[in-house]
C-alpha cells in the first residue's frame, strides 16, 4: 500500500485516503482539432514501464487533487507535486 | 507418562506437571502444556495424521512449522472451527478438538491408478467437455485437504490495529533479536513478530551455547532487554502474513487460538497494520528435504523437524533413526537423536568425503557414516519400516552399486535450507540463487534488510551478527545512529561445504521407479516434473501451473526448489536461470476473520438514513437500497402487494396530493464569483443568465459526451447556487467538478461544498399540492404567477425555514420543500396533517419511477449507461451550443460516430397487449419471423417499464435503433420463456405531453 505524500497536507498518509485520478499533464486540445486528435486526447495514455506523471486526489483529506511521479515497476514516489507546477527534475532514487 | 510411548523421560520445553487431553479425529489423546498439536500427536505415536490429495496415500507429519504440507488440520467445532491449520504451529490446549482435513481424500484414487493421473491430469482427464468440470470440482474439493466451511456465522470477535514503527523486524531467531536490540538501542520505534509462541527461532529448539551458556538464556536476556524499552513492541504468536509497498506490512496474531474456546470475551485475531520506514527480514530458512523413492511414508521427516521434537518438546517420533543427508549440518540431529537415548543406526551422507567437525563427532559417537551414499528409497506401508540405501558416484546422479537395505523406523532428511524469501517475493523483487547457500536468497530492494538465514547465513553466529549489521543500515536509514554492537560467540561447529543435491537417484528411472515425491500437498513428483518439461512447459511458470507444484496451502515451501532442480536437470540448464516462481500474500493462510476484523455488517457496508427514516418505518415502508441510502419504495397497506400500492400511490399523486421523501438526491452548494462561468461549463445547458429564484434542468456529460449526470440547478444568489445530482452519483459529481475545477480552470473563483446531509426534502405532489402547503406556509405567495414552474422561494413552512423549489419529476403541480435535516421530521408531520383532509400519501420509489416514465423522464443510470448522448435521449433542448467557453463534452458531440441515425435513441412503446408489462432489459427485435431459424439482429432493448395506472396500460421507455424514425412501427420483445411480446414505437412522453398540470 503506498504512502503518498499529499502536497498540500505536507504528511505522508496510506493510499486508501486517495484516489487515483489518471495520467498527469494530458493537454486538453482546443475544440478546433481533427476527431482523431480529439479522441487521443480522450481515449490514448501513455502506460509507460518506469517512470509515470499521475494525478490523485487526497479524497478522504483536503479533496485536492495534486500530481505524482512514480516509478510503475518499483512504485517508488519520485516526486510529489501540486497541479499547474512543472514536474521537478529527479532521478532515480538508490536501489 | 502413560499414553505417550514416544516421549522422552525429560528435556523440552514442556510442562510435565499435569497433562492435559485432547481429541484428534474421534480419539482422545493426552499432551502437555508447551505442545504442539504435532509434537503431542507425535508423542502418542500417532503415525498417520492424513491421506495425501490425489493418491490417497497416508501421511505423516513432516516438518515442525510453517512447511508443513501434510498435518493440515481443523482446530475447534461449530462456528468457532478453523481449518486449514498446521498441526505443527496449534499449540496445544485442554480440550483441544482437532481433525485431519484431508482425512477424506480421494479414497477411489488409490495408488493403483496413480500411473493414469500424469502431469496435467486436470487439463486431460477433467476439462473435456468444460461442463465436467464443474462435478470433478466438486469431487476435488470434497477431498482436497480444504478442510471444512463452517456453517454459521463466526462467533468470534477480531481486530485490526495500525502501528507505525521505524524499524519492523520480521522473526525473533537470533538475526531478528539481535537486529531488535541493536534497533532499539538507537532509539528508533521497534516492532518485531514472530510466529512462535515464543521468542528465540530456532534456538528454542536448539543445544547450543551462546557466550558459554545454554542458548535460551540468552534469548531471555534479550527480550528482558527489549521489554526495558518503551518504543518496542513484541509480538509473539505473530506471523507476518504480507509485506506490501512502502514497507507496509499485514500481521496477524493469534490472541486467543492457544486456548480453549473463549467466544466472546477476547479478541481471537488481531491484524496488525505495520507502516514501517525500514523492514529487517530475519525470517530464517526452511529445510529441504531430499527427494527420493517413496519419500512420502509416515516416519520421513526433516532433519531439524526430528531435532526440534527431541530439543523443544522432548518427543521421539521413532526408535530407529537413518540420516540422510548431502551437509554437515544434519549431523546435528544425529548426535541430539543418540543424545536422547536413541538409536542412530547410519547416517547416509551424499557427499564423497564428509569430514567436518561434525561428521567426525558422529563417528566418534560410534555411529557408522556411509559417506557417498544415499537413500534411494523408502521401505513401508503405514510407517517407514527400512532404507534402501546405495552408494552414488561423485556427481550424485547414479547409483553406482548394490543397494542394501538398512531396518530403521525413522529417516530424518537434511537436504540444505532454503531461505525464507517469500516476504520480499510479495513486493515483486526476484529471488536470486546463490551457489555458495545452495538455494534461493531475497533479491536486492531499498528498505529491506535481510539478515540471518534468509541470506543463506549458515551458522547462528553469522545469523547475529547479520542482525545488528541490518539493524544498523536499517535504522540509519530512519534517521538513527547505532553504537558498535559486540555479538556473542557460539560454540558451533565449523561447516564444509555441502552438495548441491537435490534427488537422489534410483536404480530405475524416474518414470519407472517408486513414486519420488517433490511437492506432498499436492501429490507432485519428479517424474509429474520431468513429463512437464518433456511436454514443453519449460518455464518454471508454466511447468507450476501444469503440474500444480506449489498450488497448495503451504505455497510449496518444502517441495518448490526441489522441483525447480528437477526442471533444471531436465531442461539442462542452472537452476539460476530456470529461476522460481514468485510467492504471494499471505506467507501462511490468514483467516477472512482478521482480514474483516470489525468491518462487518454496517460497519462494513454503513446505510445511510434521512431523517425521517423512523417515520417511513412506522408506516410499513418496504425498502430500496439506492447506493448507501434506504429509501421506502412503497408503503403497503393492510393485504396489499406492491402492485396494488403503487396504483393507490399514483393515483392519489395525479388526483389528489402525495409527498415523497427525496432528502437522498445529491446537493452542492456552488459560491463564488464565477460560479456561473463554472456551471455554464460543466453542464450541457446554459446558465449564465439563469435569475436569482429560478430553477433550471440541466445535464453533464463526460468529455466524451456522454450523459454522466442530470439535476435541477437553483440560483440562490448572484453568487451562490445549489446543485441537485442522482442520488447514486453525488460523491462522482462532486469529485469531477473538483477534478475540472482544480487542473482546467483554477483561474475560476468557484468553491464546492456537499450539503446533501444538510437539507431534508419533502415532495408535494400533486393537483392540492398548492392547497395543502398552504395550510403551513404563509410567507410565500404560492399562485401560479407569483410562483411559477421552476422557480424557487424562500419563506417558512411549519414555521421553519425552507427553502421551497417549485420543481417536478411528477410532472403534477409540485414543490419541493427543502428544510434544515434537524427539522425535517416535524415539518414532514406538520405537511402530513395539513394534507390529511385530502387524503395526503406518501409515495416511494417504485411510483416515482411510474410518474416519471408516464412523463418520459429519464433515469439516468437506468435508461442510460454511459453510451449516450443528449441526442440519443432526445434531450437536445437541454444543451446549448456556441457558448463562449464551450461545455465539457461538446467537441465529442461532433466526432462522425455520434451522428450516426442508427444510434440507439429513446422512444416509448405501447404493448399490443394493454395489461402485459415487458420485463426491464428485454432485448428488441425488428424480424420476429428471422428469429425461428436462427439468430436475428438485436435493435434495442428496454430500459424502464411499468403498469400505468392512470393510463390503465403498460408503458415502457427502450433504447432502438434508429428510434426517432420508427415511431409507429411495430417490434418484437422475444422472452426467455419463449413468448414474443409486440409493441407500437410510440413518443416517450406518454401523458401531459404539454406540461399543462406540473405548470398549473
Amino acid at each position: 500500500m503506498l504512502l503518498l505524500q499529499c502536497p498540500h497536507c505536507l504528511e505522508g498518509r496510506s493510499e486508501e485516503e486517495f484516489d487515483y485520478a489518471g495520467e498527469a499533464h494530458i493537454q486538453r486540445p482546443a475544440p478546433g482539432v481533427t476527431d482523431a486528435e480529439w479522441a487521443d486526447y480522450l481515449y490514448f495514455r501513455s502506460n509507460p514501464q518506469g517512470r509515470h506523471r499521475e494525478m490523485w486526489v487526497h479524497t478522504a483529506g483536503c479533496r485536492r487533487y495534486f500530481n505524482v511521479v512514480r516509478d510503475t515497476v518499483s512504485y517508488d514516489v519520485l516526486a510529489v507535486y501540486p497541479i499547474g507546477e512543472r514536474e521537478p527534475l529527479v532521478g532515480k532514487p538508490p536501489p | 507418562m502413560t499414553g505417550q510411548p514416544r516421549r522422552l523421560p525429560g528435556g523440552g520445553r514442556v510442562d510435565r506437571t499435569s497433562p492435559i487431553s485432547f481429541t484428534f479425529d474421534g480419539r482422545t489423546y493426552q499432551g502437555l502444556r508447551g505442545d504442539t498439536l504435532a509434537s503431542a500427536l507425535l508423542a502418542n505415536g500417532v503415525d498417520v495424521v492424513a491421506r495425501s490429495f490425489k493418491f490417497g496415500r497416508p501421511r505423516g507429519v513432516v516438518g515442525s512449522g510453517a512447511e508443513e504440507p501434510n498435518a493440515i488440520v481443523q482446530v475447534g467445532t461449530g462456528t468457532h472451527a478453523l481449518p486449514n491449520q498446521r498441526a505443527t504451529q496449534v499449540e496445544l490446549y485442554d480440550g483441544l478438538v482437532g481433525a485431519s482435513s484431508a482425512a477424506h481424500g480421494l479414497r477411489g484414487l488409490i495408488d493403483a491408478v496413480r500411473r493414469v493421473l500424469p502431469a496435467g491430469f486436470y487439463y486431460k482427464m477433467l476439462m473435456a467437455p468444460p461442463i465436467l468440470w464443474r462435478f470433478w470440482e466438486q469431487v476435488l474439493r470434497r477431498g482436497a485437504g480444504l478442510g471444512t466451511v463452517p456453517q454459521g456465522a463466526d462467533p468470534d470477535r477480531y481486530d485490526k490495529l495500525n502501528r507505525h514503527s521505524d524499524v519492523m523486524v520480521v522473526g525473533a531467531g537470533p538475526a531478528g533479536l539481535a537486529a531488535a536490540l541493536v534497533a532499539a538501542r538507537s532509539g528508533a520505534r521497534v516492532v518485531i513478530a514472530d510466529e512462535q509462541d515464543a521468542f528465540g527461532g530456532s534456538l528454542l529448539s536448539s543445544a547450543m551455547h551462546i557466550d558459554n551458556r545454554p542458548a535460551a538464556e540468552w534469548v531471555v536476556d534479550a527480550v528482558r532487554e527489549l521489554r526495558t524499552f518503551e518504543d518496542v513492541v513484541m509480538l509473539p504468536r505473530s506471523t507476518v502474513v504480507g509485506l506490501y509497498d512502502h514497507s507496509f506490512l499485514t500481521v496477524l496474531e493469534r490472541c486467543a487460538d492457544h486456548r480453549p474456546s473463549t467466544t466472546g470475551s477476547r479478541v481471537r485475531q488481531r491484524l496488525h497494520r505495520v507502516r514501517a520506514r525500514e523492514v529487517v527480514l530475519a525470517a530464517g530458512a526452511i529445510e529441504r528435504p531430499l527427494v527420493f523413492a517413496n519419500n512420502d511414508l509416515p516416519g520421513v521427516m526433516l532433519a531439524s523437524a526430528v531435532s526440534c521434537y527431541v530439543n523443544r518438546f522432548g518427543v521421539a517420533p521413532g526408535e530407529r533413526l537413518l540420516l540422510a543427508t548431502n551437509n554437515d549440518g544434519g549431523y546435528q540431529t544425529a548426535l541430539d537423536w543418540q543424545r536422547a537415548g536413541r538409536e542412530v543406526v547410519a547416517v547416509a551422507d551424499t557427499r564423497v568425503d564428509p569430514s567436518g567437525e561434525l561428521p567426525r563427532a558422529v563417528r566418534e559417537a560410534g555411529i557408522p557414516v556411509l559417506a557417498g551414499h544415499g537413500v534411494i528409497e523408502a521401505v513401508g506401508h503405514a510407517r517407514v519400516r527400512a532404507a534402501r540405501v546405495a552408494p552414488l558416484d561423485p556427481a550424485g546422479v547414479a547409483v553406482t552399486g548394490v543397494a542394501r537395505r538398512i531396518d530403521c523406523d525413522l529417516i530424518a532428511c537434511a537436504g540444505g535450507w532454503n531461505p525464507a524469501v517469500h516476504l520480499s517475493s510479495q513486493l515483486g523483487t526476484r529471488p536470486v540463487w546463490s551457489d555458495e547457500a545452495v538455494g534461493f536468497v531475497a533479491g536486492q530492494r531499498r528498505g529491506l534488510h535481510c539478515a540471518g538465514a534468509v541470506t543463506g547465513a549458515a551458522t547462528v553466529e553469522a545469523c547475529l551478527a547479520q542482525g545488528a549489521t541490518a539493524a544498523a543500515s536499517a535504522a540509519e536509514a530512519a534517521g538513527f545512529a547505532t553504537d558498535e554492537y559486540e555479538w556473542p560467540r557460539t560454540d558451533e561447529a565449523t561447516q564444509d561445504a555441502q552438495q548441491a543435491l537435490f534427488v537422489i537417484p534410483h536404480l530405475r528411472r524416474t518414470s519407472r521407479a517408486p513414486p519420488q515425491f517433490v511437492d506432498l500437498q499436492l501429490d507432485v513428483t519428479a517424474a509429474d516434473i520431468e513429463l512437464a518439461a518433456r511436454e514443453g512447459y519449460e518455464s518454471v511458470e508454466h511447468a507450476k501451473r501444469y503440474t500444480a507444484l506449489g498450488f497448495g496451502t503451504d505455497q510449496g515451501k518444502l517441495g518448490n526448489v526441489n522441483g525447480i532442480a528437477i526442471l533444471a536437470r531436465t531442461l539442462g540448464r542452472e537452476i539460476g536461470e530456470v529461476g522460481t516462481t514468485m510467492f504471494r500474500p499471505a506467507y501462511t493462510p490468514a483467516t477472512f476473520g482478521a482480514i474483516a476484523g470489525r468491518d462487518v455488517g454496517g460497519l462494513f457496508d454503513p446505510e445511510r438514513h434521512t431523517p425521517m427514516h423512523a417515520w417511513h418505518e412506522a408506516r410499513g415502508a418496504v425498502w430500496e437500497d439506492v447506493g448507501r441510502w434506504k429509501r421506502p419504495r412503497y408503503y403497503p397497506q393492510p393485504g396489499e402487494d406492491m402492485d396494488a400500492a403503487v396504483v393507490r400511490e399514483c393515483i392519489a399523486a395525479r388526483t389528489s396530493v402525495a409527498m415523497m421523501d427525496a432528502s437522498t438526491l445529491g446537493k452542492i452548494d456552488v459560491q463564488g464569483r464565477d460560479a456561473a462561468r463554472f456551471l455554464d461549463r460543466i453542464y450541457a445547458g446554459g446558465f449564465l443568465r439563469l435569475g436569482v429564484g429560478r430553477c433550471r434542468y440541466g445535464v453533464m456529460l463526460k468529455d466524451d459526451g456522454m450523459i454522466f449526470d442530470d439535476g435541477v440547478t437553483v440560483r440562490l444568489d448572484d453568487e451562490r447556487y445549489l446543485m441537485h445530482t442522482t442520488t447514486g452519483n453525488a460523491e462522482a459529481v462532486l469529485a469531477w467538478l473538483e477534478l475540472w475545477r482544480q487542473t482546467e480552470w483554477p483561474d475560476l473563483d468557484v468553491h464546492l461544498t456537499s450539503v446533501t446531509d444538510h437539507w431534508a426534502t419533502a415532495a408535494v405532489v400533486g393537483p392540492k399540492a398548492r392547497e395543502v402547503l398552504g395550510r403551513v406556509c404563509s410567507d410565500i405567495d404560492l399562485g401560479p404567477v407569483a410562483f411559477p414552474f421552476m422557480a424557487y422561494r424562500e419563506g417558512h413552512v411549519a414555521g421553519v425555514r425552507a427553502r421551497v423549489l417549485r420543481i417536478s419529476f411528477s410532472g403534477e403541480l409540485s414543490f419541493e420543500v427543502n428544510v434544515a435535516a434537524g427539522q425535517a421530521v416535524a415539518v414532514w408531520e406538520a405537511l402530513m396533517a395539513a394534507g390529511s383532509a385530502d387524503g395526503i400519501t406518501p409515495y416511494g420509489t417504485e411510483t416515482m419511477h411510474v410518474l416519471r416514465a408516464e412523463k418520459g423522464f429519464i433515469i439516468v443510470g437506468q435508461d442510460t449507461d454511459g453510451s449516450m448522448t443528449p441526442h440519443d435521449m432526445g434531450l437536445d433542448w437541454a444543451v446549448r451550443h456556441g457558448k463562449r467557453h464551450g461545455f465539457v463534452g461538446e467537441r465529442s458531440l461532433a466526432l462522425a460516430d455520434y451522428q450516426r441515425a442508427d444510434r440507439l435513441q429513446l422512444v416509448g412503446l405501447r404493448t399490443v397487449e394493454p395489461a402485459t408489462v415487458i420485463p426491464e432489459g428485454a432485448q428488441i427485435v425488428a424480424d420476429v419471423d428471422r428469429m425461428r431459424s436462427g439468430r436475428v439482429p438485436m435493435r434495442g432493448f428496454v430500459t424502464s417499464s411499468y403498469f400505468s395506472a392512470t393510463l390503465k396500460r403498460s408503458i415502457a421507455l427502450a433504447m432502438l435503433k434508429g428510434g426517432r424514425g420508427r415511431l409507429g412501427e411495430t417490434v418484437h420483445c422475444p422472452l426467455d420463456n419463449g413468448a414474443v411480446l409486440a409493441a407500437e414505437v410510440v413518443d416517450p412522453v406518454f401523458y401531459d405531453p404539454d406540461g399543462e398540470r406540473q405548470n398549473a
